[in-house]
C-alpha cells in the first residue's frame, strides 16, 4: 500500500479562536492595522456607546476586500465551469495537428492557443475550463462529504469516549491502514468508471485523517468548563453538539475545506489514472498535471496553468472562509460560550 | 495508563487482523491473475496451470488465508511472486531507508511549519501573515513530483550542492526531506497559527503576562504546550503515512524506500510483498496514533484515559 | 528556549548541508568499469525465471545457452556447443559441446548440465514461464506430468556431446536453445542456493554476481576464466536502480552514469536529438518490436472482416509516430522489419477515410457503431490510445476508452468476449527470438486460445494454422529461403484477415557516456535488449 495517495489527504486542524468578552481590546499580539482596528473597533460593541458591528452577514463580508476578492474568483470559476461550452474557443478532445511541432513537442501559450497546447496538441486552455467542472465537483463535493463523515466520526469518539469511542477510533485506524489504491483498481474493473465512484472513495478514504484530529480537539474542548457547565445545567446532548462545540470545530473544517481541495483533486488525478475516474479524454486540473509532470522541464505551462487554478480555488473558499468564521462568531454577535 | 497500552496493543492486533483479511479479500477481488503475470507471454495453459498449483492460488480462499496466518505465525511472510525473494529480506531491505526519510520529512515539517506558523499567527492580518499563508497554500498545491525535480534541477543539476538523487550519506537525505517538508510544512503552518490564535486569549495566558512574565516565556510555556496538542496528532500521522512509503518523494530521488516496493507490486499484482507492505504500514499508522495519544495527558492533563 | 532551540536546529541544518555530498562519479568507478541505472529493481537473475526486457541481456551475461547470436545482429552461431547437426528427418539435433568451460564455481560443463538445465524448465516446481517452449521435446509432457523421472528425448551421449529429439520438426528449435530458458546451470550449485538461485545465480557467463543490495544496487563482476578470450572487455558494471528516468538523464550529463537503461525521457528526447553533442552519444536500433491494436474477432461488430479493414484505414499513423517525437516507424504488417521473413514490398491497408467509410456501410453500418479500446495507462500508451479514439471517432465509431493497470488490461484481454480493442503498447510484442513463428503462435495461432490467452484477437484460422505447421517443418538449412516465402505468405493471408491493426515499430534510443565504445550496434542489440554487456568497451578515460 502506498503512503502517498492518503498523504495527499492532509489533514489540518485549526482550533477555534475563543474569544470570550472579557479579552475584548487587551489582545497583546494585534498589531495595528486596518483590519484588526475595525475588529477591534467591532468587538468593541459589547461595550455601550461603541460603534454598533454590521448587522447582515453580507454587509459583514464587504468589509473584507480579500473576501470580496475571494467571492469574485470563485464566481468566476464558477461560472467558467457552468458555461464551458461558450467559453472554451475549441473542443476539449480535439487533437490538432498543428498543435504541436513536427517532432511531436507541445506548443507553448501563443496567440492561438492562449495557454499553449498539452501533448496531445489540444488546445490547454478549453481542457482547463471543462475540467473546472470536475475539480470544483471533486474538490467541493467530495471534500465536504468527507468532512462530513470525519467530522461525525471524530467528534462522536470524542464527547462520549467509553466504548464507542474505542469502537469509533480503532474503526478509524482499521480504515487508515486499508490500503485505498487498491481498492480503487479493484473498483475500476468492477464498476462503470465515473465521477461519482471516485468522490465516494475520496470521501471513505479521506474521512479519517479529519476524524482523527476532530477526537483531538474534542478530548480537549469537552473538558472544558462550559461544555462541563452545560452538561450539569441539564443541556440536551444534540444542544450541546451544535450550539457549543461545533462553532469550536468550525475552522478546523474551514481550514480542511480549503487546503484539503488542493489534495484532493489531486488524488482524484490518481484515481483516474488508475481507471477510477473520468475516462480519457474528459479533462480534469489533476489529470493534466499528473500526465504532464515528467514534462515539466521543457513544458512548464502544462503544470503551472492548472496548477494556478487549483491554488486559486483554495484560496479564493480560504479568503471567504475566514471572513465568514469571523462573521459566523458567536462571540462577536454577543451571545456567549 | 500500563492497562491503557495494554487494552491498545490488544486492540491493534485484532485490527491488523482485519487490515490483513480486508486486504486478502481485496487482492482476489481485482482482475488478474498472478499465476499468469508470472508465466508470462509465451507460456502455455498447463504451464499457467501447475504455476497456480504450485503457488497454492487453487485452492479455496478460506484456505489460502488459512495457510497465509499459519505462516505469518511462524514470521514468514512468504515469497515475492516476481523476484522469489523472501519478502521479510525485501521489508527489511527498506525498512532503514524508509525510517529515515520519516524522521527527516517530519523534522522539515517541523522546522518549516512551525516556525511560520507562529510567526503568522504573532503578526496577524499584515503582509507578513498573508505571505506565510500564500506560502503554506503554494507548497500544500504544489505537485510532489515537480517540487522534488525542481528541487533536484536547481540544487544538484545547476549547482552541485546536493547529490542528484540516491542513498547513504545525511547529504542524499535533505532533499527528498526537504520536499516533504515543503508538502507538508503548510499544513503545520496553518495548524499551528490558528492554535496559537485560540490559546494566546484564554484567563491563564491573561494570568501569566498580568504576572508580568516576559513575552518569550508567555508563548513558550503557556501558549505552546496548548497550541501542540494538533502538532502531536498530526506528527503521529506523519509516522503512520510516510513509514508505509511516500512512493513520489522516494521516485525521484531515487530513495528506496517501501514506497517504490508497494507501487512496484501493485502493479504485477505481487501479493505476498503487497500483504507484507500492508502490515508494515498497518503496524505504523496504529504506533504513530498511540505515541500521539500517550503524549496528549502529558499536554493537556484535562485528557485522560479511563 | 524557543530560541535557543531554533538556533540548534539551524546549526544542525548547516552541519548536513556542509557535510560533502557524494562526490561526482562515485557511481562511475572509473577504470573499465560503468554504471547503468534502472527505475525497476532487477527482479530475478535465475535463467530458467527470469523473463522480462531488463534482466534478458543481464541474465546472458551471467550465464550461457548452447546457442547465442553474433552480437548486434539475429544471426544465429554455435555458443556452449562447438557444433550441431540436425537428423534427416529433422527431429533429432546433436550438439557437440565445447571443452574446458568452466562454471563460476569452478566446475567443468558438462554434457549432462544440459539435460538438467533442461528439465528444471520443464520441471512445475520450478515454475518456469518457458517450459512452453520445450514441450516439443519427447518425453516433455511426461516428465513434467510426474510420469517420468526424466526427459526421455535428451540424451547425453558421451561428456561432451547431448542430443535432442523432438516430437516433430521445428524449425525454430535451435532459436529456443538460445533463449535463457536454455542457459546453462550447475545443479550443485541450484541445490545449494536453493530458492535463492535467482539471487545467486552461478553459470558460465561473461560476469558474475559481486554484490547485490536489493532494491539499490547489482554489481557484476568480471568472470577471469570465461571460455571467449578477450571477452568481456569491462571488470565490472554496476546497476543502480529506483533511478527516477528523467533523475538518470541529469547524472549522464555529469558524468556519474554510463547509460541509461530505460532510454532517454520521453520528456529531453527531442532535445536531445536535436543537440549536436549529446546526439552522438545515442546508438539507434530497430527492434524485434510491432505495436498494435487487436481486433477482438468474436466480437460484434468486428467479426465482420470489412469491419476490421475499415478500422485498419481509419489510423493515421504518422499522426501518432509524431506523438511520440518520432521514436518509431509505422508499420504496415505482423512483422516487424528486422525480422527474418518481413515483408518489404507488402504495402497493406493504406490511410482512407472515405474508403474506411464504405467498407463500413457495406458492411451495415453506415453511422458507425460503439466499442470499447483498452489501453494500458503508463505513459505514452494513454496519449497513443486518445489519438486512435480520434481516428476512429472520424469514421463513425465511438470508442470509450479504458486506460487501466496492465494486469487488469492483459486479463481482459485473456476473458473472451471482454476486450474488443486493445493498444498493445507497453504489452507489445517482442519476439523472444529472431523467427517469424514466434509473432504467431502465442499470440496468433488456434492453439493458443484458452482462457488466459495472449491472442487478444482471438483469430483462429485453420488454414493459416496448417501452413505455419508445415513451415516450422522446413528445418534443413537449404529449406530456409522457401521457409521465409512461406511466412510471408501466411503473413499477407492474416492480414487479409486484420485481427490486427498494425501500428508501428518502435526503435531503441540508447544514450551512453563518451566513454564507452564497442562495435556499432551493441548498444541496441536486437536480442541481447538494451545493451550487449559482454561487448561493451571504455574508449574514453
Amino acid at each position: 500500500m502506498t503512503g502517498e495517495d492518503l498523504r495527499a489527504s492532509r489533514l489540518n486542524t485549526h482550533i477555534f479562536t475563543h474569544r470570550g468578552p472579557s479579552s475584548v481590546g487587551t489582545n497583546p499580539l494585534a498589531t495595528s492595522s486596518p483590519s484588526s482596528t475595525a475588529r477591534a473597533a467591532a468587538s468593541a460593541s459589547a461595550r455601550p456607546g461603541a460603534v454598533r458591528p454590521p448587522a447582515t452577514l453580507w454587509a459583514r463580508v464587504k468589509r473584507h476586500p480579500s473576501a470580496v476578492f475571494g467571492l469574485v474568483a470563485i464566481g468566476v470559476l464558477v461560472t467558467v465551469a457552468v458555461f464551458a461550452p461558450w467559453v472554451a474557443p475549441y473542443d476539449p478532445a480535439e487533437q490538432f495537428t498543428e498543435g504541436l511541432t513536427i517532432e511531436g513537442r507541445p506548443l507553448p501559450p501563443n496567440a492561438r492557443f492562449w495557454f499553449g497546447t498539452d501533448l496531445l496538441g489540444r488546445d490547454l486552455f478549453s481542457r482547463l475550463v471543462y475540467g473546472a467542472r470536475i475539480s470544483l465537483l471533486i474538490g467541493v463535493v467530495a471534500n465536504g462529504a468527507a468532512l462530513s463523515i470525519g467530522t461525525m466520526f471524530g467528534a462522536t469518539a470524542g464527547y462520549f469516549q467509553g466504548w464507542l469511542g474505542m469502537v469509533f477510533m480503532r474503526f478509524t485506524d482499521l480504515m487508515m491502514a486499508f490500503p485505498a489504491l487498491i481498492l480503487a483498481i479493484a473498483l475500476a474493473a468492477i464498476l462503470r468508471p465515473s465521477l461519482w465512484i471516485v468522490a465516494l472513495v475520496i470521501a471513505m478514504v479521506n474521512w479519517v485523517w479529519i476524524a482523527r484530529v476532530i477526537y483531538t480537539q474534542v478530548l480537549s474542548i469537552a473538558r472544558r468548563e462550559f461544555i462541563e457547565a452545560a452538561r450539569v445545567v441539564g443541556v440536551p446532548t444534540p444542544r450541546i453538539f451544535w450550539r457549543h462545540l461545533f462553532p469550536h470545530l468550525l475552522p478546523t473544517l474551514l481550514v480542511w475545506g480549503t487546503l484539503g481541495i488542493s489534495t484532493t483533486v489531486m488524488f482524484e488525478a490518481s484515481l483516474s489514472f488508475l481507471g477510477v475516474g473520468v475516462r480519457p479524454p474528459t479533462p480534469s486540473w489533476g489529470g493534466t498535471i499528473n500526465e504532464s509532470q515528467s514534462y515539466f522541464l521543457e513544458a512548464p505551462w502544462l503544470v503551472a496553468f492548472p496548477g494556478m487554478g487549483i491554488l486559486v480555488t483554495s484560496l479564493a473558499f480560504n479568503l471567504v472562509g475566514d471572513v465568514m468564521r469571523d462573521a459566523l462568531d458567536p462571540t462577536l454577535r454577543g451571545h456567549g460560550p | 495508563m500500563t492497562a491503557y497500552v495494554l487494552r491498545r496493543l490488544v486492540q491493534s492486533a485484532v485490527i491488523l487482523l482485519g487490515v490483513s483479511l480486508l486486504t486478502f479479500l481485496l487482492l482476489f477481488a481485482l482482475p488478474a491473475d498472478p499465476a499468469r503475470m508470472i508465466a508470462g507471454r509465451s507460456a502455455t495453459v498447463e504451464t499457467v496451470a501447475r504455476i497456480r498449483t504450485e503457488l497454492g492460488l487453487d485452492r479455496p480462499l478460506a484456505v489460502q488465508y488459512a495457510r497465509y496466518l499459519q505462516r505469518l505465525a511462524r514470521g514468514d511472510l512468504g515469497r515475492s511472486y516476481a523476484q522469489k525473494v523472501e519478502v521479510a529480506d525485501l521489508l527489511r531491505s527498506r525498512l532503514a531507508a524508509t525510517f529515515y526519510l520519516m524522521l527527516g520529512g517530519i523534522f522539515f515539517e517541523l522546522l518549516i511549519g512551525l516556525p511560520a506558523g507562529l510567526l503568522a499567527a504573532v503578526r496577524r492580518r499584515t503582509r507578513t501573515d498573508r505571505t506565510v499563508m500564500l506560502g503554506a497554500f503554494l507548497g500544500v498545491s504544489a505537485p510532489q513530483f515537480v517540487l522534488g525535480l525542481l528541487l533536484i534541477y536547481l540544487l544538484a543539476y545547476k549547482v552541485a550542492v546536493f547529490p542528484l538523487g540516491g542513498y547513504g550519506t545525511p547529504a542524499h537525505l535533505v532533499l527528498p526531506a526537504v520536499t516533504l517538508g515543503i508538502a507538508g510544512g503548510g499544513w503545520y503552518a496553518r495548524m499551528m497559527r490558528s492554535a496559537v490564535l485560540d490559546v494566546v486569549h484564554k484567563d491563564y495566558v491573561r494570568t501569566a503576562r498580568a504576572k508580568g512574565a516576559s513575552e518569550p516565556r508567555v508563548l513558550t510555556r503557556h501558549v505552546m504546550r496548548n497550541a501542540l496538542l494538533p502538532v502531536v496528532t498530526m506528527v503521529g500521522l506523519d509516522f503512520g503515512t510516510f513509514m508505509g512509503g511516500v512512493v513520489i518523494v522516494e521516485s525521484v530521488f531515487g530513495w528506496p524506500g517501501i514506497g517504490q516496493l508497494a507501487w512496484q507490486a501493485i502493479q504485477i499484482v505481487d501479493i505476498p510483498v503487497i500483504m507484507g507492505v500492508v502490515l508494515v504500514s498497518a503496524v505504523a499508522i496504529m504506533l504513530g496514533n498511540l505515541m500521539a495519544d500517550l503524549a496528549y495527558p502529558l499536554l493537556d492533563p484535562r485528557i485522560r484515559y479511563g | 528556549m524557543k530560541g535557543k532551540a531554533m538556533i540548534v536546529l539551524l546549526g544542525l541544518l548547516l552541519a548536513l548541508v556542509l557535510v560533502p555530498a557524494a562526490p561526482p562519479g562515485w557511481g562511475q568507478g572509473g577504470g573499465r568499469s560503468m554504471t547503468v541505472t534502472f527505475k525497476d529493481d532487477v527482479s530475478t537473475l535465475d535463467p530458467a525465471i527470469g523473463y522480462d526486457w531488463q534482466n534478458w541481456s543481464i541474465i546472458k551475461s551471467i550465464t550461457d545457452g548452447l546457442m547465442d547470436y553474433e552480437p548486434a545482429t539475429t544471426t544465429l552461431t554455435p555458443h556452449l556447443a562447438e557444433s550441431y547437426a540436425v537428423s534427416s528427418d529433422g527431429r533429432t539435433y546433436t550438439f557437440k559441446l565445447r571443452r574446458g568451460v568452466r562454471f563460476h564455481n569452478g566446475r567443468e560443463f558438462v554434457a549432462s548440465d544440459v539435460k538438467y538445465t533442461l528439465e528444471r524448465v520443464l520441471n512445475p516446481k520450478t515454475q518456469s514461464p518457458g517450459a512452453g517452449f520445450y514441450g516439443s521435446i519427447q518425453g516433455a509432457k511426461a516428465f513434467a506430468d510426474g510420469k517420468a523421472g526424466g526427459v526421455s528425448g535428451i540424451k547425453v551421449v558421451d561428456k561432451s556431446t547431448v542430443s535432442i529429439t523432438l516430437e516433430r520438426p521445428n524449425a525454430a528449435f535451435l532459436h529456443t536453445m538460445a533463449l535463457n530458458f536454455a542457459h546453462v546451470v550447475p545443479q550443485e550449485a541450484v541445490a545449494k542456493a536453493g530458492a535463492d538461485f535467482g539471487h545467486k545465480p552461478v553459470g558460465t557467463g561473461a560476469f558474475m554476481v559481486k554484490e547485490w543490495a536489493l532494491g539499490q544496487r547489482l554489481v557484476l563482476v568480471r568472470n577471469p576464466n570465461y571460455f571467449l578470450r578477450g571477452r568481456p572487455y569491462l571488470d565490472q558494471i554496476t546497476f543502480q536502480v529506483g533511478v527516477e528516468p528523467n533523475v538518470a538523464f541529469l547524472r549522464l550529463q555529469r558524468n556519474e552514469v554510463d547509460i541509461l537503461g530505460d532510454g532517454i525521457p520521453p520528456a529531453d528526447f527531442v532535445k536531445v536529438m536535436g543537440d549536436s553533442r549529446l546526439n552522438k552519444l545515442v546508438a539507434v536500433g530497430d527492434q524485434l518490436q510491432t505495436g498494435y491494436v487487436t481486433i477482438n474477432t468474436q466480437v460484434e461488430p468486428l467479426n465482420d472482416v470489412r469491419v476490421r479493414r475499415a478500422l485498419n484505414m481509419a489510423i493515421d499513423k504518422t499522426r501518432i509516430v509524431r506523438i511520440i517525437n518520432n521514436r518509431a516507424v509505422p508499420a504496415n504488417q505482423v512483422l516487424p522489419p528486422l525480422m527474418p521473413g518481413y515483408d518489404k514490398a507488402y504495402t497493406g491497408y493504406a490511410f482512407d477515410r472515405e474508403q474506411a467509410k464504405k467498407l463500413l456501410a457495406e458492411a451495415g453500418y453506415p453511422n458507425g457503431f460503439r466499442t470499447t479500446l483498452f489501453a494500458n495507462n503508463t505513459d505514452p500508451n494513454p496519449r497513443i490510445a486518445q489519438a486512435i479514439q480520434q481516428d476512429l471517432a472520424a469514421i463513425g465509431v465511438r470508442v470509450e476508452l479504458k486506460t487501466q493497470a496492465q494486469s487488469t488490461v492483459i486479463e481482459a484481454g485473456g476473458t473472451k468476449g471482454q476486450a474488443p480493442l486493445i493498444w498493445s503498447g507497453g504489452m507489445a510484442w517482442i519476439a523472444d527470438y529472431p523467427d517469424p513463428n514466434n509473432f504467431y503462435w502465442p499470440i496468433l495461432s488456434c492453439d493458443a486460445l484458452a482462457p488466459g490467452t495472449w491472442n487478444w484477437a482471438w483469430y483462429c484460422n485453420r488454414d493459416v494454422e496448417k501452413m505455419v505447421i508445415e513451415a516450422d517443418a522446413m528445418v534443413q538449412p537449404g529449406q530456409a529461403a522457401a521457409r521465409a516465402a512461406k511466412f510471408q505468405e501466411i503473413y499477407r493471408k492474416i492480414m487479409s484477415d486484420a485481427p490486427w491493426i498494425p501500428v508501428f515499430n518502435e526503435r531503441r534510443y540508447t544514450m551512453h557516456s563518451a566513454r564507452l565504445g564497442g562495435v556499432r550496434g551493441i548498444f541496441v542489440d536486437p536480442i541481447h535488449i538494451p545493451v550487449h554487456y559482454d561487448e561493451v568497451r571504455v574508449i574514453g578515460k
